[in-house]
């Protein structure tokens, strides 16, 4: 087996630690997945596509020669505006109906995205480049680009902030009463509706963030949003919805997951080893749970 | 019985007649049939057992490659051909193309379905949102790895090999049509068949409530796996003769295309009505002409209107065609309806 990174032993290092700096970003975007999967009870296929609508937000203030890091504040404003949209014209309608057709809807809605994106954008990779430089550790075996520290620093920064906001404000207060029973909620007063359309607007918001982000760090491409949709769906299934230490810890055994995967199989498997992961992250769920004779639901 | 007899019997005539009236639409028919086919089989699995697979876009895209790898492979080094301009370098007679095609087609029937019992019981474990998420992830994965394989081709795709030489020039139009109406009839005969049996009433049982058909002593993993495997066979199937039709096999736009093919069948069944015989049959022709429409006049806004039309038929017409009609006249439908019943709901609105 002569794979480079057991060659050299550097390159583990510089895995983890390039795994772990894109794993706390996956870890946003799934714990926007498992706050809006939690509360409405819905999966969300466009979430990736909101990803990188957000990334392009940021890319445009790149473009029209704004600092990209400031995409951090700008890109959420829009995008819970984006998320509100959303919700008042497609998702009210499908709350409460059976999950497959809120699966169905999203994926609608992905598609949608993905096209217009392509037309108003066009079809090229692009990155916004911040300008950060590179830090070099280890007599220079090991490069971080400064953004990436930057960019898991800033995820960091709203989960947290994210997370007191939910504990102490009377919005917070209000999605956690409505995730808890949304039926009670109302008849204690609390306006679903405004809830919903709220929480589907923080959940397009964080998604504006972390698109920022990987703006500046990697690379956005109007069709790469499929792929974040499934980390973090894979991220919220195996830390279990409303387990945030859970989502922060998986999404960056994911991102490790990834770096690894990229250099022992292939650049070119990277994307079908994630989906592969998922799919044995399922089987194997079922089958620890059927020896209790439970099923995923 | 004898309506329905005359029925069927001016619809295969119309079918068998049909490239030589319009001679002109014989790929546009051919394609037409094959997405038929894709939607009875979705239905066979999403409709009638109530397991809302993205996935089954892996059968499809595996018969794809079987059947044009078979085809090679039997009488060429099939590395060689996937080269780079192999279908210049070896040429296959008449009768090695259709000997060829034969084995292939039955290679990518059978093959996905073993491969569908095989996975089955692991996935069909699932339920509910996990298994369509994890099929969508199955699919998207097998198209990811299979454009990582050197032997089919990797990223730069696969041309299938080309129509020999015949005099007509008619011939390939006509023969990948027939292929695809033939098989067409055989799914749809077949389907009726299993649809006339105990083994639907398991599948909806299924459906319904699983927990409870579990309890009556219905062992449905092993009803799931079956229903799973004749999705799988005549997905398969479809999957050779689209394969052969395109000419080019890519492992993401055209073999495992989840963007469109994937979701295209899903989107077919519902609209025709899922759970019955003729919805999917409807609703694939319907979307088929709605589709060639857009994609001929509008051509790059094709995806924003498959978008909408998406977010549009899951949310206004979840039932479909076929369930508009059902609750619009039930008597039809064979089920008795209570006149007081119906004129005490009428008073109601």
């Amino acid at each position: 087996m002569d794979f480079l990174i057991f060659q050299v032993p550097m390159l583990t290092l510089q895995a983890v630690l390039d795994g772990l700096l894109l794993g706390i970003l996956f870890a946003l975007i799934a714990y926007g997945m498992a706050l809006q999967w939690g509360v409405m009870n819905i999966i969300n296929i466009a979430q990736g596509d909101l990803v990188i609508l957000g990334g392009y937000i940021a890319y445009f203030m790149y473009l029209y020669g704004i600092h990209p890091a400031w995409g951090v504040i700008v890109s959420p404003i829009i995008m819970y505006f984006v998320g509100v949209i959303i919700y008042k014209l497609v998702i009210n309608k499908v709350v409460d109906r059976d999950l497959f057709i809120s699966i169905l809807a999203t994926f609608g809605i992905s598609i949608l995205f993905m096209q217009l994106m392509n037309f108003a954008f066009g079809a090229d990779v692009v990155l916004a480049n911040s300008g950060y430089g590179t830090t070099m550790l280890f007599d220079n075996s090991v490069t971080l680009p400064n953004s990436k520290i930057f960019s898991a620093f800033i995820s960091i920064v709203f989960a947290i902030g994210l997370v007191i906001y939910m504990k102490k404000s009377k919005l917070g207060r209000a999605i956690r009463a409505t995730a808890q029973n949304a039926r009670a909620a109302k008849i204690l007063g609390v306006d679903t509706e405004k809830v919903y359309a709220a929480t589907f607007g923080i959940n397009a918001a964080l998604c504006g963030v972390a698109g920022a982000l990987i703006s500046i760090t990697f690379t956005i491409h109007p069709y790469m949003g499929l792929p974040y949709t499934i980390r973090s769906f894979m991220i919220v299934i195996v830390a279990g919805l409303g387990n945030l230490p859970g989502v922060a810890m998986s999404g960056m055994g994911l991102g490790v997951f990834e770096e690894f995967a990229d250099y022992i199989l292939g650049t070119e498997f990277r994307i079908g080893s994630v989906f592969l992961l998922l799919v044995l992250i399922l089987v194997y769920r079922r089958f620890k749970l059927s020896r209790k004779r439970e099923y995923l639901k | 019985m004898s309506k329905n007899i005359i029925l069927y019997g001016a619809i295969l005539i119309f079918g068998i007649a049909a490239p030589f009236i319009f001679p002109a639409f014989k790929v546009q028919l051919s394609i037409l049939c094959i997405l038929i086919i894709l939607a009875i089989t979705w239905n066979v699995q999403g409709g009638e057992m109530g397991y809302n697979t993205f996935g089954n876009i892996l059968f499809y895209g595996l018969g794809m490659y079987l059947c044009a790898s078979v085809q090679v492979g039997m009488f060429f080094p099939l590395g060689e051909w996937t080269e780079g301009g192999g279908e210049k370098t070896f040429v296959h007679t008449p009768a090695q193309f259709f000997q060829g095609f034969a084995v292939g087609l039955a290679v990518a029937a059978v093959v996905p379905a073993i491969i569908a019992g095989l996975i089955g019981y692991s996935i069909l474990g699932l339920r509910g949102h996990y298994f369509a998420i994890c099929t969508l992830g199955l699919g998207v994965a097998a198209g990811e790895i299979s454009g990582g394989i050197e032997i089919i081709g990797a990223g730069q795709g696969f041309t299938t090999p080309p129509f020999p030489n015949v005099d007509r020039l008619e011939a390939r139009g006509e023969f990948f049509y027939f292929c695809s109406f033939i098989v067409l009839v055989f799914t749809f005969l077949a389907v009726k068949a299993i649809y006339s049996t105990r083994f639907k009433l398991v599948l909806n049982a299924i459906r319904d409530n699983e927990d409870k058909a579990e309890a009556m002593g219905i062992q449905t993993m092993k009803y799931k796996i079956i229903g799973w495997m004749i999705s799988a066979f005549f997905c398969g199937l479809a999957g050779g003769i689209m394969g052969g039709l395109v000419g080019y096999i890519d492992s993401t736009d055209v073999a495992f295309d989840g963007r469109e093919m994937g979701v295209f069948m899903v989107l077919m069944a519902i609209l025709g009505g899922k759970g019955t015989l003729w919805g999917p049959v409807i609703g694939a022709t319907l979307f088929h002409i709605f589709k060639e429409g857009f994609w001929t006049f509008f051509l790059g806004w094709q995806y924003v209107a498959l978008g909408v039309l998406i977010v549009v038929i899951v949310i206004y017409f979840p039932e479909g065609i076929m369930g508009w009609l059902r609750e619009k006249y039930p008597e039809r439908f064979g089920e008795v309806v209570d006149e007081a019943d119906r004129k005490a709901q009428v008073t109601l609105k």
